[in-house]
């Protein structure tokens, strides 16, 4: 019983780990059809901005719920001025700017820092003891913090003029300008919103698998496959590419090993692209966002 | 036959590609010679993707799948066979195999542009990481070892149909050579054939093909599974050049790579994708033999300068600029002949006329 | 290695104003050193100290005055974690340089992709890394540590310590796949049992289901055999878990990546680990070559490990070689080498065994606390028993193969 409990707990968090290094993409892959590829060093700077903060005495919870998605975010619009916006439209140039930009953040941190550094922070939150088995309590907060996160960006979204506004710009950008509404800077928010979320990502990780330089790849292809296979709509393909994958990774790693787990995530991807081309969102649950 | 004799430009390249071949030995190190078979395979890839893409309007960002498919089927058809010839034929045929199972189920499915690019792209990584999930004895096909992680060591090319006669690094430049002036050629006939202007036409605008009662889905699926043919054929040399074959043929980087040459070469035209491979490839060597700047970094900057600067790509500019120039002066040699006849006003009428 | 701006204009106009594909002389007067490690990507967490402690070995021999009155030029070049460009770097040094030696490679499937370049250019070649073991080639000297080497010594001495059962954890490629094979050996051997053996790909980052299954199956220790950045996050999980405290973990690969320097005291406190070396090993010797190599790699410095020392050592076998042979010529100094050269560095004895090319080496075991390694055991002049059980390069010189590519059953060794 304990075990089991333990267990539910195990793949649950696997899922909310997918979902939340999948949310920034999502959002600016969903929203402005760009698909960014410095996204997985988004997460990584997240994780650096902890890092720094920590080893210059900012407290480790300031530096991870704020200072991680205010720094990351910053940057994704000084980035959005600089660079993308002079793409709108040619999907494929931004393709290729979001690389030179990933391979620029990763020289750029290791000039910095060096190819590994010091990051000495423990996940704070200690240990969680369930019967004869323990957590840690950091990866229950993680949980916690992950479904809020989707909720916050889902009152943005559906409930605030910003989200209307930015959603309307989405569909209709001419529409949306003949409006008044000054497109460029609704393009502008949303960028900044996902890498803060981005950063957001990789500063709650930070603590408890740790940065490299060049750690963004790693999380880079798994937050890929797992937009592709949500499809259009930013949460609800999230959510559910996250619980479909995730789930099944969780599982299998579990009965048989983290070898076959990972196998299993990537054939799902493979199968559920066939069946559904557009995603989960593409063919079912349309009209959420 | 038509078209063989319109390609009048194609033809003075690809005899200064053999020229190049035959002047080698006398201009380059040994080492660059060798070195040039995997470049070679990569520029292949890279035509491959300026057919598919340039051409056949169909961004395919997971071209390198193909490539790496073929250097996986060419090691593993090699190791059973214990020779080259016929490896080579099935490292093809596999390749242009799977493209035909993959662009069945994407172009029948009426799938988005923009979803077909990252279909193919999850597609790759997917291989990329089961591909490096296969490390122990238990993983083979036949007598050939996949390696995981490590790879394989892919076998050397041989005499076709002589088993025991292997060929040196050198020669295989030659056969590299030769294939990718070949392959060239064929793309530039392709092109201009009745099938290759249908995919023009499908590129510029699907719907209208559609009502000219052309059967676009096939001529798409014809298109991509040339292009992946061709990207496998590149992939064998790659992996004999490399002399192994590892999961970074699939890698994202490789993926991301191949789109750069293709977009800094320049959409659109054949030649312009070849030069651009080898260009970067020089580049990207070069900053690996110094120590002062990061390599990453530099690279980085230059796409980016690359983005914003030229985004039409190196080939496509360069021939603007000299058309501009051309038109400039056409333009002006007209202004003077306005100015002779009527000395007085008159310029805008020319301005006008002569800005394409 | 300080940077000035003339410095660095000098070597970037050189850099990308020279075409070097082109024919052109060389200096024909300096010996070719050339290094080949890749020191930017996934692997520069290895790659660049050992970079850093080959530049100062010869800049300590050019100091000394060379080797046989001429100057050593090292040459380094960055292969960008990619295997092609290993290929092509080793290529370029042996035919383009002319190189004397080549010291190179970091992972088994680098120096798989170039073995066989720099053997058919006849350039005499060493591998410097820690590996699963299994080359036997007249031309590459891998001086390494090899997983018999050190886990032979580490199991039974945590086992003596914790306890019978033991967890196996294990990087998903040939090299984990053989260690782990080597610790499910040695358990055994030594009245124990491995409750479980499981396999990790390069790029997984989540431990957790792993770790419920280590509560599930209470072992007494785990063995690691984890390798690389994404890896090191197992060592925070597990802690954060609070398992270390409960359950120690022993490796043979944890901290050459530096990655004791990664993960904080706490999580790190108590483990075991088996090296042929460590920063903290307390001899004049090993003292002294920290201290300088501190002041030549100035305030960022990396810690030293195993990969790094033995780089360091590696070259001054060759030089040493050199100089007994009296001649860069690859024959004599093989010759000489495979003769049971041997130099006193940093780790100790460092000697080559001519059956397998491979080193006879120290090997130590510590235990970390607060970031830093305590040597606890040493065991000198070890011999690289798994590689002799399926090479004899004396009775035949002319073999140039990695015996252990599939695996261990299929090299004949039955464990």
């Amino acid at each position: 019983m304990d075990l089991l409990v333990s267990i539910i707990l195990q793949i649950v968090y696997v899922i909310a780990n997918l979902a939340l290094i999948s949310l920034g993409l999502a959002i600016i892959f969903g929203m402005m059809r760009v698909i960014n590829l410095a996204h997985g060093e988004f997460l990584m700077l997240g994780g650096y901005t902890v890092v720094v903060a920590t080893n210059n005495g900012v407290n480790i919870w300031v530096a991870i719920l704020i200072l991680s998605p205010l720094v990351v975010g910053a940057i994704g619009v000084i980035v959005e001025r600089l660079l993308i916006r002079f793409l709108y439209g040619r999907m494929v140039d931004t393709l290729l700017a979001t690389w030179g930009l990933s391979l620029l953040f990763i020289g750029l941190i290791t000039s910095i820092f060096g190819a590994s550094t010091a990051t000495t922070i423990s996940p704070p939150l200690g240990v969680v003891t369930i019967g004869e088995y323990t957590s840690s309590g950091y990866e229950l907060f993680l949980i916690g913090i992950t479904i809020l996160l989707f909720v916050a960006v889902y009152l943005v979204l559906k409930l605030t003029t910003l989200g209307l506004v930015a959603r309307g710009t989405m569909q209709n950008a001419e529409m949306a300008s003949a409006l008044g509404v000054s497109t460029s800077r609704i393009y502008m928010l949303t960028f900044g919103l996902g890498a803060a979320v981005s950063g957001f990502a990789g500063g709650l990780l930070a603590p408890i698998t740790g940065v490299l330089p060049t750690i963004g790849t790693v999380y880079i292809a798994k937050a890929f496959i797992t937009v592709i296979s949500g499809g259009a709509a930013i949460l609800a393909g999230t959510t559910s590419a996250s619980i479909l994958l995730g789930g099944l990774n969780g599982i299998i790693s579990f009965v048989t090993g983290p070898t076959l787990g990972e196998v299993a995530l990537l054939l799902a991807a493979i199968i559920l692209l066939r069946i559904m081309p557009r995603g989960i969102t593409g063919s079912i649950f349309r009209k959420s966002i | 036959m038509r078209e063989l004799r319109e390609m009048k430009a194609t033809w003075i390249i690809a005899a200064l590609g053999v020229l190049f071949t035959f002047a080698a030995p006398s201009i380059l190190e040994l080492f660059t010679i060798i070195t040039l078979a995997q470049v070679i395979g990569l520029a292949i890839l890279a035509l491959s993707l300026a057919l598919v893409w340039g051409f056949g309007g169909i961004l395919c960002f997971g071209q390198t799948a193909f490539f790496g498919v073929g250097a996986y089927a060419y090691v593993i058809a090699a190791v059973n066979f214990g020779g080259s010839t016929w490896a080579v034929l099935i490292a093809v045929l596999v390749a242009a195999a799977f493209a035909a199972i993959l662009g069945y189920f994407v172009f029948y499915g009426r799938v988005s542009d923009v979803y077909l690019a990252v279909i193919t792209l999850t597609v790759t990584l997917i291989l990329f990481s089961l591909i490096r999930r296969t490390s122990g004895p238990e993983y083979k096909v036949g007598n050939a070892l996949l390696g995981g992680f490590n790879g394989a060591s892919a076998p050397p090319l041989n005499y076709p149909w002589d088993v025991s006669a292997f060929m040196f690094p050198e020669q295989v430049f030659y056969v590299a050579m030769i294939a990718l002036i070949l392959v060239y050629i064929f793309c530039s006939w392709l092109v201009r054939t009745h099938f290759g202007r249908v995919c023009v036409a499908i590129r510029e605008n699907e719907d209208r093909a559609e009502l000219l009662a052309y059967d676009t889905r096939l001529y798409k699926l014809g298109i991509f599974t040339i292009g992946a043919a061709i990207a496998g054929l590149g992939g064998i040399f790659f992996c004999i050049g490399v002399s192994r074959v590892t999961p970074d043929v699939f890698s994202l980087s490789q993926s991301a790579l191949t789109i750069i040459w293709v977009i800094v070469g320049g959409r659109g035209t054949l030649i312009g994708p070849i030069l651009a491979t080898f260009a970067l490839y020089y580049l990207t060597s070069t900053l690996g033999s110094q120590s002062v700047l990061n390599t990453n970094l530099v690279l980085g900057t230059i796409l980016i300068i690359f983005v914003l600067g030229v985004p039409k790509g190196v080939v496509p500019a360069v021939s603007d600029w000299i058309q501009s120039r051309r038109g400039r002066k056409a333009l002006r040699a007209r202004e003077r002949r306005l100015q002779r006849r009527r000395p007085s006003g008159g310029q805008n009428v020319g301005s006008t006329e002569g800005a394409e | 290695m300080t940077l000035n701006r003339r410095h660095f204009v000098a070597s970037a106009t050189a850099a990308l104003a020279m075409p070097a594909f082109l024919k052109n002389a060389y200096a024909a007067d300096d010996i070719k050193f050339v290094s080949i490690l890749d020191q930017s990507g996934g692997l520069d967490i290895y790659g660049k100290p050992m970079v850093d402690t080959t530049r100062m070995a010869i800049d300590e021999i050019n100091k000394a005055g060379g080797l046989l009155g001429r100057k050593v030029d090292l040459k380094v070049y960055d292969p960008q974690s990619t295997i092609q460009f290993y290929t092509q770097f080793a290529t370029q040094a042996a035919a383009g340089d002319k190189a004397d030696v080549v010291h190179a490679g970091i992972t088994s499937a680098s120096r798989e992709a170039i073995r066989p370049t720099l053997s058919r250019f006849k350039t005499l070649y060493f591998y410097n890394t820690l590996y699963e073991g299994g080359v036997c080639d007249i031309n590459n000297f891998c001086t390494g540590s090899t997983p018999a080497q050190t886990v032979e010594k580490l199991v039974p001495h945590t086992m003596n310590k914790w306890g019978k059962k033991v967890y196996i954890v294990a990087a998903d490629y040939n090299y984990g796949q053989i260690t782990a094979q080597w610790v499910q050996k040695y358990v055994k051997d030594n009245g124990g049992e491995a409750v479980a053996v499981e396999f990790f790909p390069l790029d997984v980052t989540n431990f957790g289901s792993t770790i419920k299954k280590i509560q599930a199956a209470k072992p007494d220790m785990v063995m690691s055999a984890l390798v690389g950045g994404a890896h090191a996050s197992f060592y925070r999980q597990y802690a954060a878990a609070g398992m270390n405290k409960s359950v120690p973990i022993a490796s043979t690969t944890f901290g050459v990546g530096n990655e004791h320097k990664l993960i904080s005291a706490v999580e790190g406190d108590g483990m075991i680990c088996a090296y042929s070396y460590f920063e903290e090993i307390d001899s004049p010797a090993n003292g002294d070559f920290v201290k300088r190599f501190k002041a030549f790699a100035g305030d960022g410095a990396p810690a030293l490990n195993e990969l790094a020392a033995r780089s360091y050592e590696a070259a001054y076998l060759w030089a040493e070689a050199v100089k007994q042979a009296g001649s860069t010529d690859r024959d004599k100094v093989t010759e000489a080498l495979r003769a049971g050269l041997g130099i006193d560095g940093p780790s100790g004895k460092v000697q080559i065994e001519p059956k397998t090319n491979h080193a006879v080496q120290n090997v130590y075991l510590a235990e970390l606390k607060d970031q830093s390694f305590n040597i606890i055991e040493k065991h000198e002049n070890q011999p690289p028993t798994d590689t002799l059980l399926v090479c004899d390069l004396v009775a035949d010189p002319t073999q140039s193969t990695f015996k252990f590519e599939n695996g261990l059953k299929a090299a004949g060794i039955d464990i």
